[in-house]
């Protein structure tokens, strides 16, 4: 890449402009990312401050706020995700035309945050989409958010065409290691399979907490291990969802009983 | 008249104006709304249930998420609640600072809530930056002295969490002099626009009896005509003390209650200059130093209520004896007042309805808790 550079500078002094396809399409791209409207919760007030006078995010080329997905880039998951809504939100992300990015605002969107304990409350957006940048806070200040966007725009300039599995011909599979749950007609699919939509909606996250010490780029690795959804048998009708494999809700519910974190009457 | 076929249709989840994930089920005659039945629970993020595992104290910044518009009035009425329950006392000056900033969150409520009913009748954001703009010198304030911006969790039992930061009164003195200037331009630009006059007036129309059978509170009961405030009524805090008028419409449609929320704005004001005339000779400090944080109440129930910004918003808590409520209740008028959307909104075109329930001025956090 330094050779490109220099070979670049100088040619533009002598009033050629030379660049790669790479470069020109990252730079179209990271400058016009549409966000979608989509507010979930409380952060979504400040995501409309972001997108307001103050903070004004039309400096980086994203102040329009599409209401519909077929029209934006970026979706803020900017709230919590309930289990009544994740089937939405996942729909939402499917219907978005690549490329597409996901940016996971405030506590709740990352890992259920505050509201982790609640029994309808799904921990972190990132067990059904891949999440590009996570934005800590609650809610985060706009300030945080803007940086989140910069992040993405760092993110999109490293992109190169030939690795990027949206680019070239158009049925090929997504990618393989990260399968995005579908909408189907009984809620959320992996590969024609229904995810369980009661209970067995995966509680942990694939990825890995980082360690005391450790550093985290603000760049997605890809988990190493393949992500097994609790698959419910398909001859099983939603009515019986509680018997679907995987983490039953009796199972998890039952962190949430009173007597056994104890209430404190000593 | 030909026979026309009726279709249900869905606006919501994710809708530009639903104001959050509501979703409301209309069927339609054309573009007549036939009727309609709001479904919500989609942000039913399990306030109520997680309370009750939390002790008492660690419950105020879940209060700040329920209206995430207004955090301070909703820990004051918690925390009113709590302070009934366990006997505790609230120092004068406390008090002042409790009602000025409630008062504050009720500028900045209406100032935003004015701006989503705009841009709901079809002026894309243009007000809507204007009320924000006011609002971000308000959380300016509150951050100086909660230390966040919109989740401020400042209210203690017995009083706030930290006393004012000394800069604190004249900046609030420099946005009350700048203030009716934002007011009087609204006023001048919006309330006799022809445009706004059209979309709002006779729309919406919620007669009193009907705003009384379903016992709507807040700004949308005003609207109709009745003049109930819990400020005056069941005089809480310190309000017995200050000189402000209740605004009541008189038809009950959307122009009434965007009315009602314009002078509210006026007299929140005034509440706030009474308040900086008295506030130097209060009494005590910002909380009473003898309560104790890790309440723990006698066994009974209380019921504490205060007028927020968009109604009468209460707690429930019945208490064990133990550190945590056995049960704890929120009475929230978002929720209530979202009730007679059907049958306001029955009769008129699919661009009122959406402008109907901008007037009304919810949050799904609070309705869906």
């Amino acid at each position: 890449m330094p050779d490109e550079q220099e070979i670049q500078l100088d040619l533009e002094r002598q009033g050629i402009f030379l660049s790669t396809l790479n470069r020109l399409y990252n730079w179209g791209r990271r400058s016009s990312i549409w966000p979608m409207s989509f507010g979930l919760a409380c952060c979504a007030i400040e995501m409309m401050a972001f997108g307001l006078s103050r903070y004004d995010v039309s400096r980086f080329g994203a102040e329009l706020f599409r209401a519909s997905p077929r029209q934006a880039d970026l979706m803020i998951v900017a709230g919590t995700v309930t289990k009544k809504m994740a089937p939405q939100v996942v729909r939402l992300y499917n219907q978005m035309a690549e490329p597409r990015y996901v940016v996971s605002m405030g506590a709740c969107a990352t890992s259920g945050g505050p509201f982790r304990d609640g029994y309808n409350v799904l921990r972190g957006i990132d067990l059904l989409l891949p999440v590009d940048v996570y934005v800590p806070g609650c809610p985060p200040r706009p300030e945080a958010l803007l940086h989140a966007l910069m992040a993405l725009q760092d993110q999109i300039d490293h992109q190169k065409l030939g690795r990027l599995r949206w680019y070239g011909s158009g049925n090929k599979p997504q990618t393989s290691d990260f399968p995005v749950p579908t909408f189907g007609a009984k809620g959320l699919e992996v590969d024609g399979r229904l995810i369980d939509p009661v209970g067995g909606l995966p509680l942990l996250s694939p990825y890995n907490a980082p360690e005391f010490g450790e550093t985290k780029t603000g760049s997605l690795e890809h988990p190493e291990i393949v992500r097994h959804f609790p698959i419910m048998d398909p001859t099983v009708e939603l009515e019986d969802a509680f018997k679907a494999q995987g983490v039953s809700p009796e199972i998890a519910a039952n962190d949430l009983k009173r007597d056994e974190v104890g209430d404190g009457k000593a | 008249m030909l026979k026309t076929e009726e279709l249900q249709i869905n606006i919501g989840p994710q809708h530009p104006s639903t104001h959050g994930v509501f979703r409301m089920l209309v069927t339609v005659d054309g573009e007549t709304v036939i009727d309609l039945k709001p479904v919500f629970g989609y942000l039913h993020r399990n306030h109520e249930q997680l309370a009750e595992q939390n002790t008492y104290l660690q419950n105020m910044p879940y209060t700040d998420r329920l209206d995430y518009f207004n955090s301070m009035a909703n820990n004051q009425a918690y925390a009113m609640a709590v302070e009934k329950l366990a006997g505790i006392e609230v120092p004068e000056r406390a008090e002042y600072i409790r009602v000025l900033m409630v008062e504050l969150t009720r500028i900045l409520n209406h100032a935003g809530a004015l701006g989503f009913l705009i841009n709901d009748m079809g002026m894309w954001q243009t007000q809507l930056a204007f009320g924000m703009r006011e609002r971000e010198k308000i959380l300016d304030l509150f951050e100086s002295a909660s230390g966040a911006r919109l989740m401020c969790n400042y209210f203690r039992f017995g009083g706030v969490a930290r006393d004012l930061p000394p800069d604190f009164l004249p900046r609030l003195k420099d946005l009350l002099r700048a203030m009716p200037a934002f007011v009087d331009e609204m006023e001048r630009l919006l309330c006799e626009n022809d445009i706004l006059m059209q979309r709002s007036e006779g729309v919406g129309i919620l007669p009193r009896d009907l705003a009384l059978a379903y016992s709507v509170t807040g700004p949308v009961l005003r609207g109709s005509g009745v003049a109930y405030d819990i400020r005056k009524a069941e005089p809480y805090s310190i309000y017995d003390r200050f000189d402000f008028d209740v605004p009541v419409g008189t038809v009950g449609d959307v122009y009434d209650r965007f009315l009602v929320r314009v002078e509210e704005m006026r007299q929140s004001k005034r509440i706030i200059e009474q308040i900086l005339e008295q506030l130097p000779d209060a009494q005590g400090g910002h909380i009473n130093p003898k309560a104790r944080q890790n309440v723990r109440p006698p066994v009974g129930d209380v019921y504490a209520r205060i007028e927020s910004p968009k109604g009468e918003l209460g707690f429930y808590l019945v208490s064990d004896g133990s550190t945590k409520p056995y049960r704890y209740k929120v009475r929230a008028p978002s929720f209530i007042n979202l009730t007679p959307l059907g049958d306001m909104c029955r009769g008129y075109r699919v661009a009122d309805m959406v402008v109907i329930l901008g007037s009304i001025d919810i949050v799904m956090g609070e309705v869906d808790r």
